[in-house]
């Protein structure tokens, strides 16, 4: 990790230096445990802030949106998937990025590891396997893999795609996962059972909109949920108010979603919403064989037509 | 001042008691996280938390509240009226409230019970809370309450402070509302003050001494409100925000809110649901104009508005009681300990470097 860091600074700065970008977006240490903070580099001191650990689960094509400068950006490989996301949708121009890839091996969930911890934790380490948990009376050493965020768990793309810097060799990805166990589970319901469940998985909404302003997809200049004229959903604690929210918001990233985790990671409550990403995701795979941001030459099935597309569904 | 000894093995028999005459809410745990909920018949407070994830604001200030309904079946005689419904406002009682989220309610309070102003929702439901804490003996790193104007033995806001005693707790009773919950309770055992007092002393002095993090706000007051508003750092505090509702909807002392009528068929109701600072929407207005179009705007009013207009308005310190809630659930690590200090160094020496 610390060979990371000394590589992701050393990239930034002459990058900042030869005045290819204009800044530098990465991670600054943060302060607390297991969080650390986007943050922009404009200059070599700045520079020395940028760090990496595995507590850089926010996705930084997030904060590309529309952006004029020209940005160096420090990638994982979901994050390079989204960045190809915005450059496909003209969010970003390609020519304005600098993609500095990283390779990784996975966020670890800070959620998980607070709750396996018998009080506050005040110290984390790491290193290439194990996280070191501190805290007032205890210390306890955790295989990364087990407190992996799970779409880390399930990650098969860890290597950035696109890029024009790689900071480290290329990781061994991830095989023979299944990545939708969950789903199948959820798909079996029957349509009760699956009304229940979701009322259950939303109950806990505060309706903060975390998970949708954490996701790099969310970049519509009005959401829908804050329509005026027309007014879509109600802003009530409405049990189908926040369940339309969540719902449409995923409909809305379908064939776009790269599962990067940043909305379930972003929730103050804990929700996983990505339960209904994922089952778009899935179909998308199954129906067109599509992984989104895997190449900047093929249109997203969604916003294109082929003779081949399935229509079973015409009756 | 009264304090009352009570034996661990009479707590729940007081509770069910209260029961009786109060709605009970307390910390419970829901998998991972505490939070405050109504205990159903014969369930307990979980006392082993932290602090709850969400603050117990919401007992007080519901995120939906109705205030009125109406018709608008015109054959009704009372079409189109707005009536005020029916809310019970019963007394009810928040057990194991802590001192930092009891005094936030005075700090909102300002807000919704004004000698101008008085917002009936929110000053009934307040008056028929009793609020009773519970010491703070384990505060977590984040918290910064003894310089927020607070303390993790701090009694204002509170109508009984428990203090944890091993077998059993001691009941300082602070108000008459305190004295009400503890008769009714049957709590009667008088404890010895003199050593009542000593020991609820020490435990305040340990508790201070382990809160960690502080923040500095000597020079808020006297720093120009648009001089700080122009500082360049806002841009860098800014850049990480996602604008999305966490910090307001934690911070036990934010209370803004949005009134929306909510028509089904043909009855309605105008209900208010919390609003945040840190909605585009927030501001918006009729026009489609924005006067805080950016997230910088945004993230700029949040806390100045903590930080500079509500010191400046008030003169009662800073709008904020050093819970940490803001700092340990913001998803992208925004820290206001952080941000204060850039705002009280603002024009120093110190404020190049502190960033």
């Amino acid at each position: 990790m610390t060979s990371y860091i000394q590589k992701i600074q050393e990239v930034s700065a002459r990058l900042l230096k030869e005045c290819k970008v204009d800044m530098v977006i990465g991670f600054r240490k943060g302060t607390i445990p297991l969080m650390n903070e986007p943050y922009f580099a404009r200059t070599a001191e700045d520079v020395q802030n940028l760090v990496w650990d595995s507590n850089c689960g926010i996705n930084l094509a997030n904060y590309l949106t529309d952006r004029k400068e020209n940005i160096g950006i420090i990638a994982k490989g979901c994050d390079a998937r989204n960045i190809v996301t915005h450059i496909v949708e003209n969010k970003i121009k390609r020519e304005q990025l600098v993609i500095i890839g990283v390779p990784c091996k996975g966020m670890i969930n800070k959620r998980k590891i607070t709750a396996m911890s018998e009080g506050e934790i005040t110290e984390v380490t790491e290193d290439e396997n194990n996280v070191t948990v501190k805290g007032d009376g205890f210390e306890k050493v955790l295989n990364k893999k087990d407190v992996l965020q799970q779409n880390c768990a399930l990650c098969i793309h860890r290597n950035p795609i696109e890029y024009d810097e790689l900071i480290a060799e290329t990781v061994e990805e991830q095989k023979d996962i299944d990545r939708y166990a969950d789903i199948r589970e959820i798909e079996a319901l029957s349509p009760a059972e699956k009304d229940k469940y979701f009322e259950d998985l939303f109950s806990t909404c505060i309706r903060c909109y975390a998970c949708r302003n954490a996701c790099p997809l969310c970049y519509c200049p009005t959401c829908f949920t804050d329509e005026a004229k027309p007014q879509w959903v109600g802003k009530s604690q409405d049990q189908t108010d926040i369940e339309t929210f969540h719902f449409l918001r995923a409909f809305h990233c379908a064939g776009r979603c790269t599962d990067c985790g940043a909305c379930e990671r972003a929730c103050p409550v804990g929700i996983n919403m990505r339960l209904l990403t994922r089952k778009l995701e899935k179909d998308c795979f199954d129906l067109f064989e599509w992984e989104a941001g895997m190449s900047l030459d093929v249109r997203p099935p969604l916003d294109t037509y082929k003779p081949g597309d399935p229509d079973d569904f015409i009756k | 001042m009264k304090v009352i000894q009570i034996d661990k093995e009479k707590w729940a028999d007081g509770l069910d008691r209260l029961a009786g005459s109060y709605r009970l809410f307390a910390p419970v745990k829901e998998e991972e996280f505490y939070n405050f909920k109504e205990l159903a018949k014969d369930e307990a407070p979980d006392l082993n938390y932290l602090n709850t994830r969400l603050s117990p604001k919401a007992i007080i200030y519901p995120q939906s509240e109705i205030m009125f309904e109406y018709s608008l079946d015109e054959s009704a005689e009372d079409h189109h009226i707005m009536k005020e419904v029916d809310n019970s406002y019963s007394p009810q009682a928040v057990i194991g409230v802590r001192p930092c989220d009891a005094k936030a309610f005075l700090l909102v309070r300002l807000n919704f019970d004004t000698p101008e102003y008085k917002d009936p929702y929110w000053i009934r439901a307040y008056e028929s809370t009793t609020l009773v804490g519970l010491a703070c003996d384990s505060p977590c790193s984040s918290c910064f309450c003894t310089t927020a104007g607070c303390g993790p033995y701090h009694e204002e806001g509170l109508d009984i402070l428990l203090v944890d005693a091993d077998n059993h707790f001691l009941a300082k009773v602070l108000t008459e509302k305190g004295e009400k919950l503890i008769k009714a309770a049957g709590w009667d055992t008088a404890a010895d003050e003199a050593e009542a007092g000593k020991k609820i002393e020490t435990g305040k002095q340990a508790a201070e001494t382990k809160i960690s993090a502080f923040v500095n706000t000597d020079r808020l007051p006297e720093i120009d409100t648009v001089e700080l508003y122009k500082a360049p750092f806002w841009e860098d505090v800014s850049f990480s925000c996602i604008n999305c509702g966490t910090c307001t909807f934690v911070c036990p002392t934010c209370w803004c809110f949005d009134i929306q009528d909510e028509n089904h068929g043909k009855s309605g109701v105008r209900m208010r649901n919390w609003d945040s600072c840190m909605f585009p929407l927030f501001t918006v207005h009729g026009t489609g104009h924005n006067p805080r179009g950016t997230q910088l705007h945004r993230v700029r009013q949040r806390f100045m508005h903590k930080l500079k207009y509500y010191v400046d308005k008030y003169d009662v310190g800073i709008q904020c009681v050093g819970c940490g809630r803001c700092v340990r659930s913001c998803p992208v690590n925004i820290d206001i300990r952080r941000v204060c200090e850039l705002m009280n160094n603002y024009g120093t020496e110190k404020d190049s470097c502190a960033a």
